[in-house]
């Protein structure tokens, strides 16, 4: 199936973008965009809608497109069955059991396979994200264009037995591209590091009028007044709810403030209705614990807890690239997150955040910001350049752009 | 002033991180694998780390610096490894080895800390360069001054970082055009002495772009 990047609300032009990056940089842009006018760029998924890597393509193809670049974007179909099985993929590569029965390795090829037969694949790059698509690689002639796998999961602990089925295709490619060095692997083709981004101009992240921010806060019946700790995260014992809720009761020893715990997935998700009972039970009545269950499409009301917390808080046990993070350091919150996964690529220790180990050390380090307000004012801002500098969806763009011209100028 | 006898072609470099096959988990194998790296890995964590960095203007002076502090909790060393200034280096060569004569002389004073697990291993990557020249150029100083208003946070970084590898002559490209095609030694040398260190990349534009105006003013 053949898409067009979803039309957002209201169509963002790369000149939108001049207020937050500056005219230099959108200049810029546009001198490499230029150099690859009428160049043919494939994209691969498996969604046109929801989740992240649907997100950023919904995002970056109109930008690439408004540079000249002719972007095709293809999404693969399948049945339940093969849905399944990637989805077993997915759990098994962030290092989760494989227990599916042999013959789903057939089921995901019989899929690639018809998708292959189906699609057409005379772009000068091909661009392949994440495993669904992975053997589509089968697709490629002797002389066609680039293809390159672009990894959007962590695979610093995957389970053997998929990554040796998938690793053979991989090897195939051009190149890789990673969201960070901690999710590489050893491979004999080159890896490119490919940060996520957010965009400046979503509901999540644009600015907000005060007045907003001050109705959100009434709304969930919090004090304006005193210091408000935040973490937003899915109920999932991975991002250790409780481990944050253990360092705000160590903090509260010192400090009169509250704490903010609000994600989703409690409704539908079963281990989410059990971690929250955990969450709830270790708060006991604290009438300054604020446990907030928000369906998917809160992005304003997170926007606006964002902008009005003290601190925001990342206690991952582990964590995929960690774009909460991204959001909090952009609206130039002071930081303190654990150091896994993505993070410490965006939270550089005492520069743009500070990382902690443990709940004593989480607990710390926030009685440290709260006590330093200039330190933590100081951590927000220069976390805020860090994103500009490294993880907005202009940034993106640039990457790309800067990838393409590489390999084109290097066939 | 003299009439250049070349233009000065003002141009961008973006990067591609290549992340490598290699990784260190304490001090000792940092020191090995910087003994065995590309040097398009000392580049990209040194002098391209400076500018992705620019905004930090206290205390950030390289990755490997910034990982004995923050991953292996070496304040002393790091200590070291961050004074190693890149404008007294004309080559990668020379770089690399001060940065091996400094962590292997911690090595040996403090063989059990060198060998201590790292919170976090220390990936080597390495940066891959293309480079685009703009649209616009400079005949005077006045064009030059317009030219340098408009550049980016990339093309600054690489004129007046990056560049530096390039000439071998511990200079930068505006301090080089400056002296040698419009004869301005002194503000050559002024606009060399700019702290890339304790400046934001924004900051070093208006203080390159104050001086220019003085001599233009004088």
């Amino acid at each position: 199936m053949s898409v067009a990047a979803a039309a957002p609300a209201k169509l963002v032009r790369l000149d939108n973008y001049i207020p937050v990056v500056g005219e230099a940089e959108v200049a810029e842009i546009r001198a490499l965009g230029e150099r690859l006018t009428g160049r043919t760029v494939q994209m691969v998924n498996s969604t046109s809608v929801g989740g992240g890597v649907a997100e950023i393509l919904n995002r970056v193809i109109p930008l690439l497109e408004e540079l000249g670049l002719a972007v095709r974007w293809d999404v693969i179909t399948g049945g339940d069955d093969f849905f399944a099985v990637t989805k077993g993929f997915h759990n098994a590569l962030h290092g989760g059991a494989w227990e599916m029965p042999p013959e789903s390795f057939n089921v995901f090829l019989a899929y690639n396979e018809q998708n292959r037969a189906r699609m057409r694949f005379d772009s000068e790059v091909v661009i392949i994200h994440d495993p669904q698509p992975i053997a589509l690689i089968n697709a490629r002639e002797a002389q066609s264009g680039h293809w390159i796998w672009r990894c959007h999961i962590d695979l610093s602990h995957p389970n053997e037995t998929v990554w040796k089925f998938l690793e053979p295709f991989v090897r195939r490619y051009d190149c890789a591209l990673f969201s960070s060095p901690e999710f590489s692997r050893q491979l004999p083709i080159p890896q490119y590091l490919f940060y996520p981004s957010i965009d400046p101009l979503s509901e999540k992240n644009r600015e907000l009028d005060e007045e907003y921010i001050r109705s959100t806060l009434e709304r969930f019946s919090l004090d304006p007044k005193r210091p408000i700790l935040t973490q937003i995260s899915r109920f999932d014992r991975l991002k250790d709810p409780v481990g944050v809720l253990r360092a705000y009761q160590i903090v509260r020893r010192y400090f009169d403030c509250q704490l903010v715990l609000a994600g989703g997935g409690a409704a539908d998700d079963p281990e989410g209705g059990v971690v929250l009972d955990e969450i709830r039970k270790t708060a006991a009545d604290d009438p300054d614990v604020h446990i907030l269950d928000l369906p998917p499409w809160s992005a304003l009301e997170i926007n606006a807890l964002q902008r009005a917390s003290t601190i925001i808080i990342q206690k991952s046990l582990r964590e995929g690239f960690g774009l909460t993070v991204t959001e909090a350091l952009w609206k130039k919150k002071p930081v303190v997150a654990s150091a896994v996964g993505g993070i410490p690529s965006q939270v550089i220790h005492k520069h743009t955040g500070l990382l902690a180990h443990s709940v004593e050390g989480t607990a710390y380090q926030i009685r440290f910001l709260l006590s330093n307000p200039a330190i933590a004012e100081k951590l927000g801002e220069q976390g805020h350049e860090h994103v500009r500098e490294q993880f907005l969806i202009t940034g993106t763009a640039k990457r790309a752009l800067t990838l393409f011209l590489y390999l084109l100028n290097h066939s | 002033m003299t009439e250049p006898q070349s233009p000065f072609q003002f141009a961008t470099a973006t990067y591609l991180t290549r992340i490598l096959n290699q990784q260190a988990r304490n001090l000792a194998e940092l020191l090995q694998g910087l003994e065995e790296c590309s040097d398009g890995s000392v580049f990209h964590h040194t002098f391209q780390s400076l500018g992705r960095h620019h905004f930090l203007t206290e205390g950030f002076s390289n990755d490997f610096a910034q990982w004995a502090l923050a991953s292996c909790n070496q304040p002393g060393l790091a200590e070291r490894l961050a004074s190693l200034d890149i404008r007294d280096y004309p080559s990668l060569k020379d770089l690399r080895a001060d940065l091996l004569r400094v962590m292997g002389e911690y090595a040996q004073l403090h063989p059990a800390e060198s060998r201590l697990s790292a919170f976090e291993p220390f990936y080597f990557c390495e940066s891959v360069e293309v480079t685009v020249p703009l649209s616009f150029q400079a005949e005077s100083l006045a064009e030059f001054r317009d030219g340098v208003a408009r550049l980016s946070h990339s093309a600054l970084n690489y004129h007046f970082i990056a560049s530096r590898l390039r000439l071998h002559l511990g200079t930068n490209d505006f301090s080089n055009w400056l002296a040698k095609d419009l004869g301005l030694d002194s503000l050559a040398r002024r606009v060399n002495r700019i702290d890339i260190y304790t400046n934001t990349i924004q900051s070093m534009q208006k203080k390159l772009i104050a001086l220019i105006d003085q001599e233009m003013a004088s």
